[in-house]
Protein backbone atom coordinates (compact mmCIF):
# COMPACT_ATOMS: atom_id res chain seq x y z
CA UNK A 1 0.00 0.00 0.00
CA UNK A 2 0.73 3.86 -0.83
CA UNK A 3 0.22 6.62 1.81
CA UNK A 4 0.24 10.09 0.37
CA UNK A 5 -0.42 13.03 2.30
CA UNK A 6 -2.33 16.10 1.54
CA UNK A 7 -2.26 17.76 4.64
CA UNK A 8 -0.25 17.32 7.95
CA UNK A 9 -1.23 20.72 9.75
CA UNK A 10 -3.05 20.19 12.45
CA UNK A 11 -5.62 22.30 14.84
CA UNK A 12 -6.50 25.17 11.74
CA UNK A 13 -4.53 25.62 8.47
CA UNK A 14 -2.04 27.61 8.09
CA UNK A 15 -0.99 28.82 4.77
CA UNK A 16 1.66 31.23 4.04
CA UNK A 17 5.29 31.50 3.57
CA UNK A 18 6.55 30.20 6.63
CA UNK A 19 4.61 27.10 5.37
CA UNK A 20 5.88 26.17 2.51
CA UNK A 21 7.96 23.33 3.28
CA UNK A 22 5.54 20.99 5.29
CA UNK A 23 2.65 22.58 3.90
CA UNK A 24 -0.05 24.42 5.62
CA UNK A 25 -3.57 21.98 5.09
CA UNK A 26 -4.67 20.41 7.80
CA UNK A 27 -5.35 16.32 8.01
CA UNK A 28 -5.67 14.09 5.12
CA UNK A 29 -3.77 11.13 4.29
CA UNK A 30 -4.58 9.07 0.84
CA UNK A 31 -4.10 5.62 1.22
CA UNK A 32 -3.75 3.21 -2.04
CA UNK A 33 -4.06 -0.32 -1.73
CA UNK A 34 -2.49 -2.97 -4.15
CA UNK A 35 -5.25 -3.54 -6.15
CA UNK A 36 -5.83 0.63 -6.19
CA UNK A 37 -8.80 1.18 -4.09
CA UNK A 38 -8.63 4.27 -2.24
CA UNK A 39 -8.77 5.10 1.40
CA UNK A 40 -9.19 8.00 2.68
CA UNK A 41 -7.91 9.08 5.96
CA UNK A 42 -9.38 12.43 7.39
CA UNK A 43 -11.12 15.55 5.61
CA UNK A 44 -9.00 18.10 6.82
CA UNK A 45 -8.69 20.89 3.80
CA UNK A 46 -5.87 18.51 2.20
CA UNK A 47 -9.01 16.65 0.92
CA UNK A 48 -9.76 19.53 -1.21
CA UNK A 49 -6.65 18.48 -3.60
CA UNK A 50 -6.95 15.17 -3.51
CA UNK A 51 -10.56 15.24 -4.69
CA UNK A 52 -9.56 17.04 -7.77
CA UNK A 53 -7.45 14.44 -8.40
CA UNK A 54 -10.08 11.58 -8.59
CA UNK A 55 -11.91 12.52 -11.82
CA UNK A 56 -11.18 9.40 -13.24
CA UNK A 57 -11.51 7.45 -9.80
CA UNK A 58 -14.71 4.99 -10.37
CA UNK A 59 -14.94 3.26 -7.35
CA UNK A 60 -16.11 2.98 -3.78
CA UNK A 61 -14.68 5.79 -1.70
CA UNK A 62 -13.76 4.65 2.24
CA UNK A 63 -13.37 7.99 4.06
CA UNK A 64 -12.08 7.01 7.50
CA UNK A 65 -12.49 9.63 10.28
CA UNK A 66 -10.40 9.53 13.48
CA UNK A 67 -12.84 12.30 14.86
CA UNK A 68 -14.89 15.12 14.24
CA UNK A 69 -13.03 18.23 15.34
CA UNK A 70 -13.29 20.77 12.64
CA UNK A 71 -9.74 20.79 11.16
CA UNK A 72 -10.22 16.76 10.30
CA UNK A 73 -14.24 17.38 8.56
CA UNK A 74 -13.82 20.80 7.37
CA UNK A 75 -12.52 19.48 3.72
CA UNK A 76 -15.71 17.58 3.43
CA UNK A 77 -17.79 19.45 1.79
CA UNK A 78 -15.12 20.64 -0.94
CA UNK A 79 -14.54 17.14 -1.54
CA UNK A 80 -15.35 16.71 -5.34
CA UNK A 81 -16.68 13.21 -5.60
CA UNK A 82 -19.59 14.03 -2.76
CA UNK A 83 -21.10 16.72 -5.42
CA UNK A 84 -21.27 13.65 -8.13
CA UNK A 85 -24.36 11.79 -7.83
CA UNK A 86 -22.45 8.70 -9.63
CA UNK A 87 -20.02 8.67 -6.33
CA UNK A 88 -20.47 5.91 -3.92
CA UNK A 89 -19.11 7.33 -0.68
CA UNK A 90 -19.17 5.64 2.90
CA UNK A 91 -18.06 7.48 5.70
CA UNK A 92 -16.45 5.94 9.12
CA UNK A 93 -16.11 7.15 12.05
CA UNK A 94 -15.99 7.17 15.92
CA UNK A 95 -19.12 5.95 17.84
CA UNK A 96 -20.68 8.61 20.15
CA UNK A 97 -22.75 7.38 23.26
CA UNK A 98 -25.39 9.78 22.58
CA UNK A 99 -25.49 10.78 18.14
CA UNK A 100 -25.29 9.04 15.58
CA UNK A 101 -22.38 9.62 13.10
CA UNK A 102 -24.34 11.31 10.56
CA UNK A 103 -25.76 13.39 12.99
CA UNK A 104 -22.89 14.87 14.42
CA UNK A 105 -21.27 15.15 10.84
CA UNK A 106 -24.53 17.35 9.79
CA UNK A 107 -24.32 20.07 13.12
CA UNK A 108 -21.18 20.88 10.89
CA UNK A 109 -22.53 20.10 7.10
CA UNK A 110 -25.83 22.26 7.16
CA UNK A 111 -27.06 26.06 7.50
CA UNK A 112 -25.63 28.41 9.41
CA UNK A 113 -22.29 26.80 9.18
CA UNK A 114 -22.45 25.27 5.22
CA UNK A 115 -24.98 26.49 2.91
CA UNK A 116 -26.09 22.92 2.04
CA UNK A 117 -27.37 20.57 4.25
CA UNK A 118 -25.44 17.15 4.31
CA UNK A 119 -28.23 14.79 2.86
CA UNK A 120 -28.99 17.09 0.21
CA UNK A 121 -25.26 16.04 -1.27
CA UNK A 122 -25.74 14.54 -4.70
CA UNK A 123 -23.32 11.15 -4.05
CA UNK A 124 -24.31 8.00 -2.11
CA UNK A 125 -22.78 8.91 1.29
CA UNK A 126 -23.53 6.24 3.76
CA UNK A 127 -22.18 6.52 7.34
CA UNK A 128 -21.04 3.80 9.81
CA UNK A 129 -19.53 3.65 13.22
CA UNK A 130 -16.35 2.04 13.76
CA UNK A 131 -16.88 -1.73 14.70
CA UNK A 132 -15.03 -2.38 18.17
CA UNK A 133 -13.28 -5.45 16.12
CA UNK A 134 -11.24 -5.29 13.26
CA UNK A 135 -13.29 -5.26 9.95
CA UNK A 136 -12.20 -5.65 6.05
CA UNK A 137 -12.47 -2.74 3.16
CA UNK A 138 -11.56 -4.56 -0.11
CA UNK A 139 -9.78 -7.61 1.31
CA UNK A 140 -7.62 -5.04 4.05
CA UNK A 141 -7.78 -5.43 7.42
CA UNK A 142 -8.53 -2.48 9.24
CA UNK A 143 -8.79 -1.98 12.81
CA UNK A 144 -9.86 0.87 14.98
CA UNK A 145 -8.76 1.96 18.53
CA UNK A 146 -9.81 4.51 21.10
CA UNK A 147 -7.20 7.12 21.50
CA UNK A 148 -6.73 9.91 24.40
CA UNK A 149 -7.87 12.74 22.59
CA UNK A 150 -11.36 15.08 23.79
CA UNK A 151 -14.04 13.33 22.65
CA UNK A 152 -14.70 10.28 21.08
CA UNK A 153 -11.20 9.74 18.47
CA UNK A 154 -9.89 6.74 17.06
CA UNK A 155 -6.70 5.81 15.59
CA UNK A 156 -6.30 3.70 12.60
CA UNK A 157 -4.42 0.09 11.94
CA UNK A 158 -4.53 -1.03 8.42
CA UNK A 159 -2.64 -4.37 7.24
CA UNK A 160 -1.97 -5.61 3.42
CA UNK A 161 0.20 -8.31 2.37
CA UNK A 162 2.45 -8.71 5.49
CA UNK A 163 2.57 -4.71 6.00
CA UNK A 164 0.78 -2.40 8.08
CA UNK A 165 0.38 1.30 8.81
CA UNK A 166 -0.91 3.13 11.75
CA UNK A 167 -2.11 6.80 11.61
CA UNK A 168 -2.92 8.55 14.75
CA UNK A 169 -2.69 11.89 14.08
CA UNK A 170 -4.23 13.81 17.70
CA UNK A 171 -3.41 11.68 21.14
CA UNK A 172 -2.08 12.57 23.85
CA UNK A 173 -1.25 9.63 25.44
CA UNK A 174 1.04 10.73 28.37
CA UNK A 175 -2.47 11.76 30.22
CA UNK A 176 -2.66 7.79 30.86
CA UNK A 177 0.78 7.99 32.77
CA UNK A 178 4.29 7.77 32.10
CA UNK A 179 5.12 6.15 28.93
CA UNK A 180 8.25 4.83 30.21
CA UNK A 181 6.79 2.91 33.39
CA UNK A 182 3.37 1.70 31.91
CA UNK A 183 2.91 -1.88 31.07
CA UNK A 184 1.88 -1.85 27.55
CA UNK A 185 -1.91 -2.86 27.53
CA UNK A 186 -1.92 0.62 29.56
CA UNK A 187 -0.57 2.68 26.71
CA UNK A 188 -3.05 4.48 24.99
CA UNK A 189 -2.91 3.87 21.30
CA UNK A 190 -0.94 0.67 21.25
CA UNK A 191 -3.64 -1.27 20.48
CA UNK A 192 -3.40 0.02 16.42
CA UNK A 193 0.12 1.19 16.84
CA UNK A 194 2.12 -2.04 18.04
CA UNK A 195 4.84 -3.12 15.78
CA UNK A 196 3.53 -1.31 12.57
CA UNK A 197 6.11 -1.02 9.37
CA UNK A 198 4.98 2.87 9.44
CA UNK A 199 3.27 5.27 11.78
CA UNK A 200 1.92 8.83 11.55
CA UNK A 201 1.61 10.03 15.07
CA UNK A 202 0.98 13.32 16.22
CA UNK A 203 3.43 15.26 17.98
CA UNK A 204 2.16 18.66 17.69
CA UNK A 205 4.28 20.50 20.48
CA UNK A 206 7.94 21.47 22.27
CA UNK A 207 8.47 20.01 25.20
CA UNK A 208 8.40 23.39 27.01
CA UNK A 209 5.44 23.79 24.50
CA UNK A 210 3.33 21.38 25.85
CA UNK A 211 3.82 22.31 29.78
CA UNK A 212 1.43 24.82 29.50
CA UNK A 213 -0.78 22.73 26.95
CA UNK A 214 -1.38 19.31 28.71
CA UNK A 215 -4.83 18.28 28.56
CA UNK A 216 -5.25 19.33 24.67
CA UNK A 217 -5.28 16.09 23.46
CA UNK A 218 -1.74 16.58 21.73
CA UNK A 219 1.36 14.89 22.40
CA UNK A 220 4.94 16.69 22.13
CA UNK A 221 7.75 15.64 20.65
CA UNK A 222 9.29 13.75 23.05
CA UNK A 223 5.80 12.25 24.03
CA UNK A 224 5.80 10.86 20.16
CA UNK A 225 9.36 9.27 20.24
CA UNK A 226 8.48 7.58 23.39
CA UNK A 227 5.58 6.36 22.19
CA UNK A 228 6.91 4.65 18.35
CA UNK A 229 9.52 3.51 21.13
CA UNK A 230 7.27 1.62 23.04
CA UNK A 231 4.80 0.50 20.30
CA UNK A 232 8.26 -0.65 18.35
CA UNK A 233 7.57 0.91 14.85
CA UNK A 234 9.70 0.50 12.38
CA UNK A 235 9.12 4.11 11.40
CA UNK A 236 7.59 7.41 12.51
CA UNK A 237 6.43 9.95 10.89
CA UNK A 238 5.68 13.02 13.10
CA UNK A 239 2.47 14.89 12.52
CA UNK A 240 -0.15 17.53 12.94
CA UNK A 241 1.67 20.25 13.08
CA UNK A 242 1.07 23.87 14.99
CA UNK A 243 -0.37 25.95 12.82
CA UNK A 244 2.09 28.65 14.51
CA UNK A 245 5.30 26.41 13.99
CA UNK A 246 6.90 27.96 10.54
CA UNK A 247 8.79 25.78 8.39
CA UNK A 248 12.46 26.96 10.61
CA UNK A 249 10.42 25.75 14.03
CA UNK A 250 9.36 22.25 12.49
CA UNK A 251 12.72 21.66 11.24
CA UNK A 252 14.24 22.25 14.77
CA UNK A 253 11.53 20.18 16.15
CA UNK A 254 12.72 17.36 13.78
CA UNK A 255 16.18 17.94 14.90
CA UNK A 256 14.80 17.14 18.55
CA UNK A 257 12.96 14.06 17.88
CA UNK A 258 16.50 12.58 16.19
CA UNK A 259 18.04 13.61 19.12
CA UNK A 260 15.52 11.47 21.26
CA UNK A 261 15.32 8.59 19.12
CA UNK A 262 16.92 5.59 20.58
CA UNK A 263 18.43 4.55 17.16
CA UNK A 264 16.52 1.30 16.15
CA UNK A 265 14.76 1.59 12.46
CA UNK A 266 14.87 4.74 10.91
CA UNK A 267 14.58 7.83 11.79
CA UNK A 268 12.03 9.90 12.84
CA UNK A 269 10.83 12.49 10.23
CA UNK A 270 8.40 15.29 9.62
CA UNK A 271 4.91 14.94 7.39
CA UNK A 272 5.04 17.39 4.80
CA UNK A 273 2.21 17.85 1.88
CA UNK A 274 3.28 15.47 -1.17
CA UNK A 275 4.99 13.19 0.95
CA UNK A 276 4.59 9.55 -0.60
CA UNK A 277 5.41 6.68 1.54
CA UNK A 278 5.11 2.75 0.05
CA UNK A 279 4.77 0.43 3.15
CA UNK A 280 6.13 -3.01 2.63
CA UNK A 281 5.99 -5.83 5.00
CA UNK A 282 9.07 -4.97 7.17
CA UNK A 283 10.23 -1.98 5.54
CA UNK A 284 8.65 1.24 4.50
CA UNK A 285 10.00 3.73 1.79
CA UNK A 286 9.45 7.03 0.21
CA UNK A 287 10.63 10.66 0.04
CA UNK B 1 0.85 -9.59 12.63
CA UNK B 2 -1.45 -8.38 14.87
CA UNK B 3 -2.20 -5.14 17.27
CA UNK B 4 -1.35 -5.53 21.14
CA UNK B 5 -4.87 -5.99 23.05
CA UNK B 6 -5.11 -2.25 25.15
CA UNK B 7 -7.33 -1.62 28.15
CA UNK B 8 -10.20 0.45 27.46
CA UNK B 9 -9.29 4.17 27.54
CA UNK B 10 -11.95 4.96 30.25
CA UNK B 11 -10.06 2.36 32.33
CA UNK B 12 -6.56 4.22 31.71
CA UNK B 13 -7.60 7.69 32.30
CA UNK B 14 -9.43 6.49 35.73
CA UNK B 15 -6.69 5.07 36.81
CA UNK B 16 -4.32 7.73 36.14
CA UNK B 17 -6.93 10.25 37.67
CA UNK B 18 -7.00 8.11 40.64
CA UNK B 19 -3.14 8.87 40.82
CA UNK B 20 -3.90 11.92 40.74
CA UNK B 21 -6.11 12.68 43.73
CA UNK B 22 -5.53 13.29 47.35
CA UNK B 23 -8.84 11.16 47.69
CA UNK B 24 -8.32 7.57 48.69
CA UNK B 25 -9.71 5.83 45.54
CA UNK B 26 -9.95 2.91 44.31
CA UNK B 27 -10.54 1.03 40.64
CA UNK B 28 -11.81 -2.30 39.32
CA UNK B 29 -12.49 -3.86 35.96
CA UNK B 30 -15.38 -4.66 34.08
CA UNK B 31 -15.09 -8.04 36.00
CA UNK B 32 -14.36 -7.07 39.57
CA UNK B 33 -10.65 -7.41 39.14
CA UNK B 34 -8.58 -4.57 41.19
CA UNK B 35 -6.27 -2.79 38.83
CA UNK B 36 -5.56 0.36 41.46
CA UNK B 37 -5.89 1.76 44.06
CA UNK B 38 -4.33 5.31 45.18
CA UNK B 39 -1.59 6.17 47.77
CA UNK B 40 -4.59 7.51 50.08
CA UNK B 41 -6.33 4.70 49.76
CA UNK B 42 -2.95 2.65 50.76
CA UNK B 43 -2.98 4.36 54.01
CA UNK B 44 -6.55 3.17 55.08
CA UNK B 45 -6.60 -0.30 53.65
CA UNK B 46 -3.00 -0.93 55.09
CA UNK B 47 -1.03 -1.96 52.27
CA UNK B 48 0.37 -0.40 49.50
CA UNK B 49 -1.34 -1.55 45.99
CA UNK B 50 2.32 -2.82 44.84
CA UNK B 51 2.06 -4.73 47.63
CA UNK B 52 -1.57 -5.86 47.60
CA UNK B 53 -1.24 -6.33 43.48
CA UNK B 54 -4.37 -6.82 41.48
CA UNK B 55 -7.11 -9.46 42.99
CA UNK B 56 -10.91 -10.29 42.64
CA UNK B 57 -13.68 -8.55 43.62
CA UNK B 58 -14.17 -12.21 46.16
CA UNK B 59 -10.92 -11.95 47.12
CA UNK B 60 -10.85 -8.20 48.02
CA UNK B 61 -14.02 -7.78 49.73
CA UNK B 62 -12.68 -11.21 51.71
CA UNK B 63 -9.42 -9.49 52.23
CA UNK B 64 -10.52 -6.32 54.18
CA UNK B 65 -13.00 -8.13 56.61
CA UNK B 66 -15.83 -6.10 56.01
CA UNK B 67 -18.69 -5.53 58.43
CA UNK B 68 -20.92 -3.34 58.93
CA UNK B 69 -20.97 -0.49 61.93
CA UNK B 70 -22.74 -3.28 64.03
CA UNK B 71 -20.24 -5.91 63.72
CA UNK B 72 -22.73 -7.96 61.31
CA UNK B 73 -20.89 -9.64 58.10
CA UNK B 74 -20.96 -7.07 54.70
CA UNK B 75 -21.40 -9.24 51.74
CA UNK B 76 -19.97 -8.13 48.58
CA UNK B 77 -23.76 -7.31 46.55
CA UNK B 78 -24.28 -4.99 49.22
CA UNK B 79 -21.18 -2.77 49.55
CA UNK B 80 -20.73 0.45 47.38
CA UNK B 81 -18.57 -1.18 45.05
CA UNK B 82 -20.51 -4.63 44.61
CA UNK B 83 -23.98 -2.88 43.82
CA UNK B 84 -21.52 -0.58 41.44
CA UNK B 85 -20.23 -3.58 40.14
CA UNK B 86 -23.50 -5.90 40.14
CA UNK B 87 -26.36 -3.19 39.69
CA UNK B 88 -24.07 -0.64 37.80
CA UNK B 89 -25.54 1.69 39.55
CA UNK B 90 -24.26 4.31 42.05
CA UNK B 91 -24.01 3.81 45.89
CA UNK B 92 -23.26 4.67 49.00
CA UNK B 93 -22.27 3.27 52.80
CA UNK B 94 -20.30 3.86 55.92
CA UNK B 95 -19.08 0.70 57.22
CA UNK B 96 -16.13 -0.73 58.92
CA UNK B 97 -12.83 -2.87 57.27
CA UNK B 98 -9.79 -4.62 58.83
CA UNK B 99 -6.78 -3.32 56.47
CA UNK B 100 -4.16 -5.34 55.92
CA UNK B 101 -2.00 -4.17 58.74
CA UNK B 102 -4.69 -5.06 60.73
CA UNK B 103 -6.44 -2.06 61.91
CA UNK B 104 -10.26 -1.86 62.01
CA UNK B 105 -11.43 1.74 60.61
CA UNK B 106 -14.88 3.01 59.85
CA UNK B 107 -14.90 4.01 56.24
CA UNK B 108 -17.93 6.05 54.29
CA UNK B 109 -17.39 4.85 50.09
CA UNK B 110 -19.32 6.35 47.49
CA UNK B 111 -18.88 3.98 44.53
CA UNK B 112 -19.85 4.50 40.87
CA UNK B 113 -20.19 1.97 37.44
CA UNK B 114 -17.84 3.56 34.28
CA UNK B 115 -20.55 3.19 31.30
CA UNK B 116 -18.88 3.63 28.29
CA UNK B 117 -22.20 3.74 26.75
CA UNK B 118 -25.37 2.51 27.93
CA UNK B 119 -24.80 -0.66 27.67
CA UNK B 120 -20.94 -1.08 27.78
CA UNK B 121 -19.39 -1.65 31.20
CA UNK B 122 -15.99 -1.43 31.42
CA UNK B 123 -15.56 -0.92 35.40
CA UNK B 124 -16.11 0.80 38.82
CA UNK B 125 -14.39 3.58 40.78
CA UNK B 126 -14.98 3.66 44.85
CA UNK B 127 -13.45 6.83 46.71
CA UNK B 128 -13.66 6.84 50.29
CA UNK B 129 -12.99 8.67 53.63
CA UNK B 130 -11.96 7.42 57.06
CA UNK B 131 -14.33 7.92 59.26
CA UNK B 132 -13.20 6.47 62.67
CA UNK B 133 -10.33 4.09 63.13
CA UNK B 134 -10.82 1.78 66.09
CA UNK B 135 -7.33 0.54 66.71
CA UNK B 136 -5.43 -2.99 65.92
CA UNK B 137 -7.58 -5.80 66.26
Amino acid sequence: MQATIWGCRGSLAAPGPDTVRYGGNTSCVELRLADGTLLVLDAGTGILPLGLTLADYSGPINLLLTHLHLDHIEGLGFFMPIWSAEREVHVWGPRSPLESLETRIARYLSPPLFPIHLHDLPAELTFHDVPEEPWEIAGVRIAAGPVVHPGPTVGFRIEENGASFAYVPDHEPELGGDLAQLSPDWISGLGVASGVDLLFHDSQYFEAEYETRAGWGHSSVAAAVKFAGRAGVRRLVLFHHDPLHTDSELAELEARARELWNGEGTVPELAFEGMTIEVAGGVAVGD
Amino acid sequence: MEGRRQKNLVLILAREFASKLATATFVSDADGYLVFYNEPAEAILGQTFAQAGGMHAEEWAGQFQVEELDGSPLPLDKMPGGIALLERRPAHHTFRITGLDGVKREISVTAFPLLTRTDEFVGMVSIFWQAQQDGAS
